[in-house]
């Protein structure tokens, strides 16, 4: 089926978005009189037909709590569910669907890891290793570890372009050191980190590495054994799946040495007052009633991506971006912030002293919808000595007809702050 | 028409953000108090000398958009000299207009220059980067803390 699909792919070698923008209902629509034209994909991506669909007859036809019933509709749903993990594994070759744990999002993936493996590993005086470039939702998770077991936050420096200095990198891996974690695309700047390279550093001094996929998974090729990451998180919602439904990717071996997260339902195989069998892989990982519907929304997701050849997608957003860089950058007074060599999916920059709401509140009268703040990553803004970006990120959908109306959106700022 | 960018970036608006009045630290403020928009970023510290119940002077700094400058500017130069009484009624004007809690008509003229913050109630948005130096000030004649979060 998939190799099928795959086949169908390679045929569609012309890739083209303006097909591809038929698929998504919620880009058809006018903002302000205007199209639509949506740069907000970092934040999170619109959803194709296919998923929507998918959801709505599971609640439609099959709606029924898994693992638990005899009936039908049971049955029906667990066999939905589980055909995810089988999809998810092979989506980023996973070496078995155990090691597919559903999560709410890349944030619970990585305080799931942070409270088990994190808490069960790490003593005082330990270092956890991360870079500059980070997410909150990959720094806060380590900082509360770090109170509560009197571990060390370490931070590896960028350049000036949003690169991380990989000679200060390989200086702060040290026999102390008993984590990384590291972003693989910066959600702030776009800079694609050399993550396989990075992570074989680490490895080669013995210590494991947690990689946040969250911007990576929908715009380029994720595999979790070429790049030998021992854990790999992901939301589904940059993806083209529902919000609410994530995944954390763990080695096996590094999955079933650690506690389980949350206890409930579903992690147990059995439970007494005196004492709780706790389930295997990835069960022990999962309490309670999961989210079903974002779950199969999310198995619906991969197979969308799986129509295509992801070096498709990368290619023609690399030609969006580099579009991108080349109109903003030609534009005078804009600043663009974050100029690494490798970039994917995101402009950030600044509009002479305008600050950024200013540009997203006037951008939005014209109908474009980008993100402007600091993007939950207030570290990089610091680094940078500013506040806030504007950023406009892209998806397999965006088009350079799209930027062009990002240019004249910008020339409008530029009058009303003249 | 209706939230025509224009009605948002008013004159008024553009001409405090780029000259913000009132702009300086107070070394010999009698009341200091930070107001932060954790959502995105905007911050301001209010600097009040205050002489008995009257707000003898007003000064802020910080950092924000320019519906948040601007609004902060304003702010300090209608405040600065009003009682306590005074100011208080401002605030309430201020944000009942800023949330269209108010009816505009025949209203314009008592709201001086307030009224150029009209339009920010058709931006639901941007109400907070309005408000912020307000609530701050605010906070400051009530000295109940020294930092103010529109969260």
């Amino acid at each position: 089926m998939i190799a099928d699909l795959r086949k169908e792919g390679k045929s569609m070698r012309t890739f083209d978005a303006s097909k591809v923008r038929e698929e998504f209902p919620a880009l058809a629509q006018t903002v302000k009189g205007k199209p639509l034209v949506y740069l907000d994909n970092a934040a999170t991506t619109q959803k194709p037909l296919q998923v929507i669909d998918a959801m709505s007859r599971y609640y439609k036809l099959d709606n029924a709590n898994i693992h638990r019933g005899v009936h039908e509709l049971s049955e029906r749903a667990t066999e939905s569910y589980e055909a995810v993990r089988e999809k998810v594994k092979r989506f980023i070759n996973a070496a078995d669907a155990r090691e597919i744990v559903f999560v709410r999002g890349t944030t619970e993936g990585i305080n799931l890891v942070a409270q088990t493996y994190g808490k069960s590993n790490l003593r005082q005086g330990d270092e956890i290793l991360i870079s500059g470039l980070e997410h909150h939702s990959n720094i806060v998770p380590w900082q509360m570890l770090c109170g509560e077991k009197g571990t060390n936050l370490k931070v590896a420096p960028i350049n000036d372009d949003g690169e991380i200095l990989l000679v200060e990198y390989q200086k702060l891996l040290t026999e102390r050191t008993k984590l990384v974690a590291l972003g693989h695309v910066s959600n702030a700047l776009g800079t694609v980190n050399p993550i396989g390279a990075m992570i074989s550093m680490a490895h080669k001094a013995g210590i494991p590495v947690l990689v946040d996929g969250a911007q990576a998974m929908a715009h380029t090729r994720v595999d979790v054994r070429e790049l030998d990451a021992d854990f790999y998180v992901f939301s589904g919602h940059k993806m083209f799946g529902p919000t609410g439904i994530g995944i954390l990717y763990g080695k096996e071996e590094f999955l079933n040495a650690m506690p389980p997260y949350q206890g409930g339902g579903d992690m147990i195989k059995s439970v007494s007052f005196e004492k709780t069998v706790y389930n295997d892989l990835p069960y022990k990982f999962e309490a309670g009633t999961p989210n079903i519907a974002g779950t199969i929304g999310l198995g619906a997701a991969v197979d969308y991506l799986s129509k295509f050849q992801i070096e498709d997608v990368e290619n023609h957003e690399r030609a969006v971006l580099s579009y991108a860089t080349d109109v903003l950058g030609s534009i005078e007074g804009v600043r663009l912030i974050g100029t690494a060599r490798e970039k994917l999916g995101v402009v950030s920059f600044l509009l002479d002293d305008v600050h950024p709401h200013d540009i997203g509140t006037i951008l939005n009268e014209e109908g474009i919808a980008i993100r402007t703040g600091h993007h939950c990553a207030q570290p990089v803004m610091l680094r940078f000595g500013i506040p806030a970006t504007a950023r406009a990120s892209f998806a397999i959908y965006n088009t350079k007809e799209e930027v062009d109306a990002l240019a004249r959106g910008i020339q409008r700022v530029k009058e009303v702050f003249s | 028409m209706k939230s025509d960018v224009r009605s948002l970036y008013q004159e008024i608006i553009l001409d405090h953000n780029k000259s913000p009045r009132n702009f300086r630290a107070m070394e010999d403020a009698t009341r200091v108090v930070d107001g932060y928009n954790p959502l995105c970023g905007d911050h301001y510290t209010v600097y009040l000398k205050m002489n008995d119940e009257r707000i003898e002077d007003i000064s802020f700094t910080g950092s924000g958009c320019a519906i948040s400058k601007a609004s902060a500017s304003v702010m300090s130069s209608m405040i600065k000299g009003k009682t306590k009484t005074e100011a208080a009624a401002l605030f309430t004007t201020f944000h009942d207009l800023v949330t269209g809690t108010v009816e505009l008509d025949g209203k314009i003229e008592e709201l001086g220059r307030l009224a150029a913050f009209a339009g920010v109630s058709e931006f639901p948005a941007r109400v907070k980067c309005a408000s912020l130096a307000w609530h701050t000030m605010k906070g400051a004649l009530e000295s109940t803390s020294t930092t103010v979060s529109t969260e």
